[in-house]
């Protein structure tokens, strides 16, 4: 368990973090999300034990990071932001170093690297040096080297920022393959990342926790949950009869497709309505999906207040 | 369960020699540490069969040639953001300190040891006192050391390894002649007595002619140690403090 309370990091003038306290259990997969700049490094910097806290305590499976960092890092596998690592060593090399340091030795040292090794694809590249690489293999050197000691806490600062489609699915189903009996923080600015890993997220902004909720609940937030989109060659009739709808707040048409978007009335399912309208009146429609919500719109309808607010403090 | 000062130690004394920055450096040495000695210290013409005229020339190679080691240590690692890995695994800030001086020292030591053709050349010619000459590698490693520790520490003070460079020529320059008139002379017209006499006595030079002319006096060995122990204990606390710039 990690459990962080009032943590709070000023740099000179700038407060980077203000009073955060949160906890996180084996099994949870945290996502922290925020704009540039909101402290989400800097947290994670702090939980790995790189930085103190300018106030607060972090304590990993009851390690204090500060009392006992060594006992904290050794259960910790972290990703620094930018997957830095020796360049002129070779991945073989690198993790070699990092089992020793680690103190893994004999059959297990060998086993866990080839279980990295395997597990990150990194064979065609073990011999090359880390400089030579590209972003991808770097980032999974740096993946490897952190899950290389089967942590139970793992600290990933934007694990898949500059990974192709591909790769940033390799990395997700890692992550949620290793999910279940570990602790695992990642931050991320890709919403979609929360939706497809995380089991829970932190929204922090100007270093304030602004929301702690589950994807779906923050999805709820949204004014698109519940709110049925569609699209039908007769738009002007399609929106005329939805806005007669008893159950429909409010009806869009977005300017660039032509799609049809109907909110709900707060509390009312919309969408047997909307499929029972079309059913009635015979209307011609490609298209009809029932919203989730979105998060984009969610985060930045937490995160913008405080944005604008600047630097005030 | 191997320490981690040993880990340390390995990678980067492997990372030195993964570059032909390492091949380039021992080279130059060899070539400037034989010059030096053949043509400005008059080896030959000496008719001595000792390495006097070798090692004499030392500090001041080892001015401009041990800084260039030791400016990458620390400013390379914050620059390359490495420092954030090694500081989150499991190591402390003393242990990484220590592992990072001594692979540089052990370095150092092979660049050095690479001059055994001079020892030969004079036993050769000569029969020498092998014993004195052993003082003199002794004193010439330590000089290194000392270098190298204060290298190490204003390597942490800055990620630009050029005015790590820079600092670190100075302050060994100043460190080399405190017990000359270039130094000494600021401070005689108005500091104390015991003041002066204190910076004099800190002079590299002072210690190393001691130990190179074959006298091994415990006070030379223990300044040196101090030397070290007193820069690399700096050199943690601002690795410490600078480490998040």
């Amino acid at each position: 368990m990690i459990e962080i309370s009032h943590l709070s990091k000023r740099y000179g003038q700038l407060l980077a973090v203000d009073d955060i306290s949160f906890r996180v259990e084996p099994g949870q997969v945290l996502g922290f999300l925020g704009p540039n700049g909101a402290g989400k490094s800097t947290t994670m910097k702090m939980i790995a034990g790189f930085l103190a806290p300018s106030a607060g305590t972090i304590s990993v499976a009851g390690h204090d990071i500060q009392a006992e960092p060594l006992a904290a890092k050794r259960l910790i596998g972290y990703l620094p932001e930018g997957a830095p690592a020796w360049g002129e060593m070779t991945p073989r090399q690198f993790l070699g170093f990092i089992a020793d340091i680690r103190g893994l030795d004999g059959a297990l040292r060998a086993r866990r690297i080839a279980e990295v090794v395997e597990r990150l694809n990194l064979q065609r590249v073990l011999d090359q040096s880390i400089e030579t690489l590209s972003k991808g293999f770097k980032r999974r050197v740096g993946l490897a080297q952190a899950i290389l000691h089967d942590p139970q806490v793992l600290i990933l600062d934007e694990p898949t920022d500059g990974l192709d489609p591909n790769q940033k699915h390799e990395v997700r189903s890692l992550i949620q393959a290793m999910a279940k009996d570990k602790i695992i923080v990642i931050s991320t600015h890709i919403l979609e990342e929360v939706h497809a890993v995380c089991t829970r997220a932190i929204v922090i902004a100007g270093g304030r926790l602004l929301a702690d909720a589950t994807p779906a609940e923050l999805e709820r937030r949204s004014r698109f949950h519940g709110a049925v989109s569609l699209s039908c060659a007769d738009t002007p009739a399609l929106v005329a009869a939805l806005r007669a709808l008893d159950e429909v707040a409010q009806v869009e048409v977005d300017p660039q497709d032509g799609r049809v978007t109907a909110f709900p009335k707060a509390g009312k399912p919309l969408f047997p309505a909307v499929s029972a309208l079309i059913r009635d009146r015979g209307f011609a429609v490609d298209e009809l999906a029932l919203e989730s919500g979105r998060l984009d719109e969610v985060f930045r309808q937490i995160t913008l207040p405080v944005h604008k607010e600047g630097v005030r403090r | 369960m191997r320490s981690p000062v040993i880990s340390l130690f390995r990678r980067e004394l492997a990372g030195y020699f993964a570059t032909p920055v390492a091949y380039v450096f021992i080279l130059i040495f060899l070539i400037l540490a034989a010059a030096m000695a053949f043509y400005l210290g008059g080896f030959f013409e000496r008719g001595q069969a000792d390495l006097g005229a070798f090692f004499t020339f030392h500090p001041w190679l080892y001015l401009f040639l041990v800084p260039a080691v030791s400016m990458r240590l620390w400013a390379e690692e914050r620059k390359s953001g490495t420092i954030e890995l090694l500081l989150t695994l499991p190591v402390t800030m003393g242990q990484a300190v220590l592992g990072k001086f001594l692979a540089a020292w052990a370095f150092i030591a092979i660049a050095l040891a690479l001059t055994f053709p001079v020892w030969i050349t004079v036993n050769y010619l000569g029969s020498p006192d092998n014993g004195a000459i052993l003082a003199g590698y002794i004193g010439s490693l330590l000089m290194a050391g000392a270098f190298l520790a204060i290298g190490s520490c204003l390597s942490a003070a800055t990620r630009n390894q050029v005015i790590a460079f820079i600092l670190t020529v100075v302050v060994c320059f100043l460190l080399l002649l405190a017990g000359y008139p270039l130094v000494l002379d600021a401070f005689s017209g108005w500091a104390p007595q015991a003041l002066v006499d204190g910076i004099a006595s800190l002079s590299f030079l002072t210690h190393f002619n001691a130990i190179s002319k074959g006298v091994i006096d415990l006070r030379d060995l223990v300044y040196f140690g101090l030397m070290i122990a007193a820069w690399l204990y700096a050199c943690a606390i601002v690795v410490e403090m600078k480490k998040a710039d």
